[in-house]
């Protein structure tokens, strides 16, 4: 079991990552931007954060570099939400430090098979 | 596990009508959009391109993949939000509100609309004003390709099963990213049966350990029925932080592949050294397998086609120079003269095949806009309770990009109404003594230097009486005895209908007059041919392209001007016999019967000619799409290839004139608009 | 340390910006550097049939077609001569490319801001609509054109808006 950071502006696609996860029996904290986010996983270090790149306020590149400058986060597996078509932004992420990704659509089936390979 | 998906439709749903109101309210603001405004709107068209994919409504997804694509090159600057983008991406707001709407309440909506919109819009992604961003994209996409080739090449292979060799080698930094080579191998023990052996060898002592940094690297054995493909995904987020090389034992090394290539171009982005385009991610659904298909067509950036287009059009240019010079070079001597022609014998044919070469890129097969088509033609057969067999000829014949966009309206128009007014009712084609199924040829080809579409149909035929009687009702001018090709031409004038319901179908909105000008907006041409009883066939006669004209010169006074050859019929030097003044309709000029109207140039211009009276110049008769006229210039000069340059990019649309064009000597000469021109000449009467 | 004296200075303060000085009949006028294009002797041009008067005509420029307008008769300069000195300034404005014939160019020079003043209601042959304003360069009076403005000011047609073919 492990404390899950779930980041993402849109509310539907939350809601199903984080009655996934649960499902699955991880504790999961919610946060609709990046500030969000980063106060979150300030409050509560977490063992993963999943989040979203396209968000209001502050997007997910940028919250994975705020994130990097953690202490507590150094190490933490981060995997960004996106899209097939965006290359670029997989490159991004990844010089921001992400550690993976998921694409866009998944299912909770491709969810959890994908955060097993950081969580083990 | 299994989850129900179903259960976060609602908050799809409502997330996305929120998302789709705040985009209208976006854009329809009155002033321009900041950078922030134009932020919201996309990220809104973004989720809901990627929520609609998870959810389960891929079409909505994939329709709005296009609107996404262009706000996210409006957000980075690689275009502009003109009035035009704001216009479809309302369009495209409200196609997403139809799909949705129809997804919650299980209704249908309509995807010819959809596809209308998506067409739009991908004409627009393609077309030229996006030019910094295609720049910027293509050298990446160029790169990934070449990258993903290299990694991926095995696959076009049959992959043999394992066992497989892995060599992994993490650089230092590989922890930092949150990744951890034993969930990496945890993966790789799902695919097979593994085997770990950990080298050491670069650990130091023990009190030099840095414990962020990994110095280990493994040797790994995967046996079982495993594809390189999916020991490379489990490497995915990593590749550009490690050497990874997978081979097949027992086999020469299928492939190698080395992230920090040392040598490798600049990489995409600065942040760290080791991102390399040797590295870059392959997608784990196989997205290479999607693009290797691609591989048999390149697609090349609309800006960079006109900057060759261009390059041509500077080439012809430099040939009409040069044949400017050999044709007046009388020092040379006979023998030099000879070699020079020949020289330009060679020089013509290269730069009309570069020229034709270059052009073809732009090229794209009619099925474009054929392949709409049989849905078309069945869709309203049904709704009129006719039958109809398509056939389609020739739907791989390629035009001009440009010509492919803007023949869609008019070729729908034209085949809804063979459709429509040509083809009979069952009852009658039987009553006729014709099949109950009417026929509708769409066939399209090259003729000369021309591209040829016709749309002809076995129906009725157009009633010459009828025609007659309504052009009389309307108060058109109808000559006597016209022949069959006048009458038919009336078909074309403005408000023209002789359908004797008005049907929902083509009845009503734009008519055949509208098609007309569509076609002739592209320097195209419409002919119809009907026989009573048997048919009609529409003709419509197009250029190969947009940027090339064959013109001929004509002189008036001091100036130099371009006909374009389509549109001449003939031309003659008048004998005094043959001008006549008709009251208050100017002079005329009789030819074979007809009175065709004279229309002198430096009249119409303004500028002093050489002769004042036609009989000592000559005129040009010329077709415009009312009429016919008869140009009354000093003198034709030479026929012409013309490459056709705007001036409205740095002046303005000027009466008479579609373009300008840049002659042998380097001076501008005008392109004529022979239909502009009549007009102009009718309000000079 | 910004007085009129001291115009002509090598000096690229951060608030100072070019001109290039040209001479419309007696007067001389600036235009911002960074419109200019490049500079050409006046060649002839190809008529524009019905085209204002002040419109001289298009001009092959590398390939692009660029119309070449003449201020001194739309402005109505009582005399216009071309001479070895005429020259035609292309500019750049708006992501339009055009040409304004000029009696001479005479000088690029550096002004701050605070050099120029607003120009008063009368003074020179230019609509006032169009200038920037007025700035002293040792004896010379300079005026300083809005061309933007001017290039899309309705009476110039450049702007196709109300036209109809």
């Amino acid at each position: 079991m492990a404390t899950i950071l779930a980041v993402d502006d849109s509310a539907s696609l939350r809601q199903m990552v984080v009655f996934t996860l649960k499902e699955a029996g991880h504790d999961v904290i919610e946060a609709a931007d990046g500030v969000a986010g980063l106060e979150a996983a300030k409050s509560k270090p977490a063992d993963l954060v999943i989040s979203d790149i396209n968000m209001p306020h502050m997007d997910g590149i940028t919250l994975v570099r705020e994130l990097r400058g953690l202490p507590d986060y150094k190490f933490t597996p981060i995997l960004l939400l996106t899209t097939e078509s965006s290359d670029e932004k997989k490159q991004e992420g990844k010089a921001a430090g992400a550690t993976g990704w998921l694409v866009k659509p998944f299912d909770p089936e491709k969810l959890m098979s994908t955060i097993k390979r950081v969580l083990g | 596990m299994t989850i129900d998906i179903s259960q976060f439709v609602q908050a799809f749903l409502d997330e996305s009508f929120e998302g789709l109101d705040l985009m209208e309210v976006e854009l329809l603001r009155e002033q321009a959009l900041d950078a922030e405004q134009v932020n919201a709107i996309f990220r809104a068209a973004h989720s809901i391109k990627g929520s609609a994919g998870t959810f389960g409504f891929s079409a909505v997804s994939d329709f709005t993949h296009g609107a996404e694509t262009l706000l996210d090159e409006v957000r980075n600057g690689k275009r502009e939000m003109t009035p035009e983008i704001r216009g479809l991406m309302l369009e495209a707001v409200d196609r997403m509100r139809e799909m949705l709407l129809a997804a919650r309440d299980g209704s249908a909506h309509d995807p010819d609309r959809v596809a209308e919109t998506s067409g739009r819009i991908e004409a627009m992604l393609t077309s030229a004003h996006g030019c910094p961003g295609t720049d910027a994209a293509t050298p990446v996409a160029a790169d990934s390709t070449a990258a993903q080739s290299g990694v991926t090449h095995g696959e076009s292979r049959p992959t043999p099963a394992g066992p497989w060799e892995i060599l992994f080698v993490p650089q230092s930094v590989l922890l930092r990213s949150g990744n951890d080579p034993l969930g990496i191998f945890a993966w790789l023990a799902e695919l097979g049966e593994l085997t770990v052996h950990c080298e050491t060898d670069a650990l130091p002592a023990l009190g030099a350990l840095v414990a962020e940094d990994c110095l280990l690297h493994w040797r790994l054995r995967l046996d079982g029925e495993v594809e390189e493909a999916a020991i490379r995904e489990a490497f995915e987020w990593v590749e550009d932080q490690c050497s990874l090389i997978v081979r097949h034992l027992g086999q020469p090394p299928a492939t190698v592949s080395e992230a920090p290539a040392a040598s490798a171009p600049a990489a995409p982005l600065d942040a760290q050294p080791q991102t390399a385009p040797g590295g870059r991610p392959v997608a784990a659904n196989g997205a290479p397998v999607e693009r290797r298909a691609d591989a048999a067509s390149i697609r090349v950036a609309t800006d960079k086609v006109d900057t060759l287009v261009n390059m041509v059009g500077e080439l012809v240019i430099t040939q009409a120079m040069i044949n400017t010079i050999g044709h007046s070079a009388d020092q040379l001597d006979a023998r030099a003269v000879e070699q020079l022609r020949h020289g330009l014998t060679l020089l013509e044919r290269n730069t009309r095949e570069l020229q034709e070469a270059v052009l073809s890129v732009r090229m794209l097969p009619i099925n474009f806009v054929f392949s709409r088509f049989p849905r078309v033609v069945r869709d309203l057969s049904n709704t009129l309770g006719k039958q109809v067999n398509l056939r389609i000829i020739g739907e791989e014949t390629e035009l001009d990009k440009g010509l492919i966009e803007k023949l869609v309206d008019p070729l729908t128009h034209i085949v809804r109404n063979a459709i429509d007014h040509g083809i009979e009712s069952p009852e009658r084609r039987r009553a006729a003594g014709k099949s109950e199924a009417g026929t509708l040829v769409l066939r399209a080809g090259h003729q000369g230097g021309n591209i040829i579409i016709e749309i002809s149909d076995d129906g009725g035929g157009l009633n010459r009486e009828r025609i007659l009687a309504k052009a009389r009702a309307q108060g058109m001018a109808v000559p006597e005895n016209a022949s069959d090709r006048d009458i038919w031409q009336l078909v074309f004038a403005p408000g023209f209908s002789t359908a004797e319901t008005v049907t929902d179908v083509s009845g009503r909105g734009v008519g055949m007059d509208v098609v007309r000008r569509n076609i002739e907006a592209v320097n195209g041409r419409l002919d119809i041919e009907s026989t009573e009883g048997q048919g009609t066939r529409i003709t419509v006669r197009l250029p190969l392209t947009l940027a090339i004209l064959d013109g001929m010169s004509v002189r008036v006074g001091e100036e130099v001007y371009i006909l374009p050859l389509t549109a001449i019929l003939e031309s003659l030097q008048p004998t005094p016999e043959q001008l006549h003044t008709i009251s208050g309709r100017g002079r005329v000029v009789r030819l074979r019967g007809d009175y065709i109207p004279l229309v002198p140039l430096h009249n119409l211009f303004n500028v002093p000619a050489t002769h004042e009276r036609p009989e000592d110049g000559i005129v040009v008769v010329v077709e415009s799409a009312e009429d016919r006229a008869a140009l009354f210039v000093d003198e034709l000069i030479a026929q012409h290839q013309v490459v056709i340059k705007s001036l409205e990019t740095n002046y303005r649309k000027v009466p008479g004139v579609s373009g300008a064009t840049i002659m042998g000597d380097g001076r501008v000469a005008m392109i004529l608009d022979v239909d502009s021109l009549t007009r102009l000449h009718g309000t000079v009467h | 340390m910004s007085h009129p004296g001291t115009l002509r200075t090598e000096d690229h303060g951060a608030a100072k910006r070019e001109l290039l000085t040209f001479r419309l009949g007696e007067e001389e006028y600036g235009i911002d550097i960074l419109q200019v294009q490049e500079i050409r002797r006046y060649e002839s041009v190809t008529r524009i049939a019905n085209a204002p008067e002040f419109v001289k005509g298009v001009i092959n420029m590398r390939g692009t077609i660029v119309p070449i307008l003449d201020l001194r008769i739309k402005f109505r300069f009582p005399e216009v001569v071309y001479d070895d000195f005429t020259v035609v300034v292309i500019l750049n404005v708006d992501n339009r490319v055009i040409g304004i014939v000029v009696d001479a160019v005479s000088d690029v020079i550096a002004l701050a801001a605070d050099e120029v003043r607003d120009a008063p209601e009368f003074g020179a042959q230019l609509d006032t609509d169009y200038l920037e304003g007025l700035a002293s360069v040792g004896e010379r009076m300079l005026i300083i054109v809005d061309i933007e403005a001017l290039v899309r000011a309705p009476e110039l047609g450049l702007v196709d808006a109300e036209f109809a073919a």
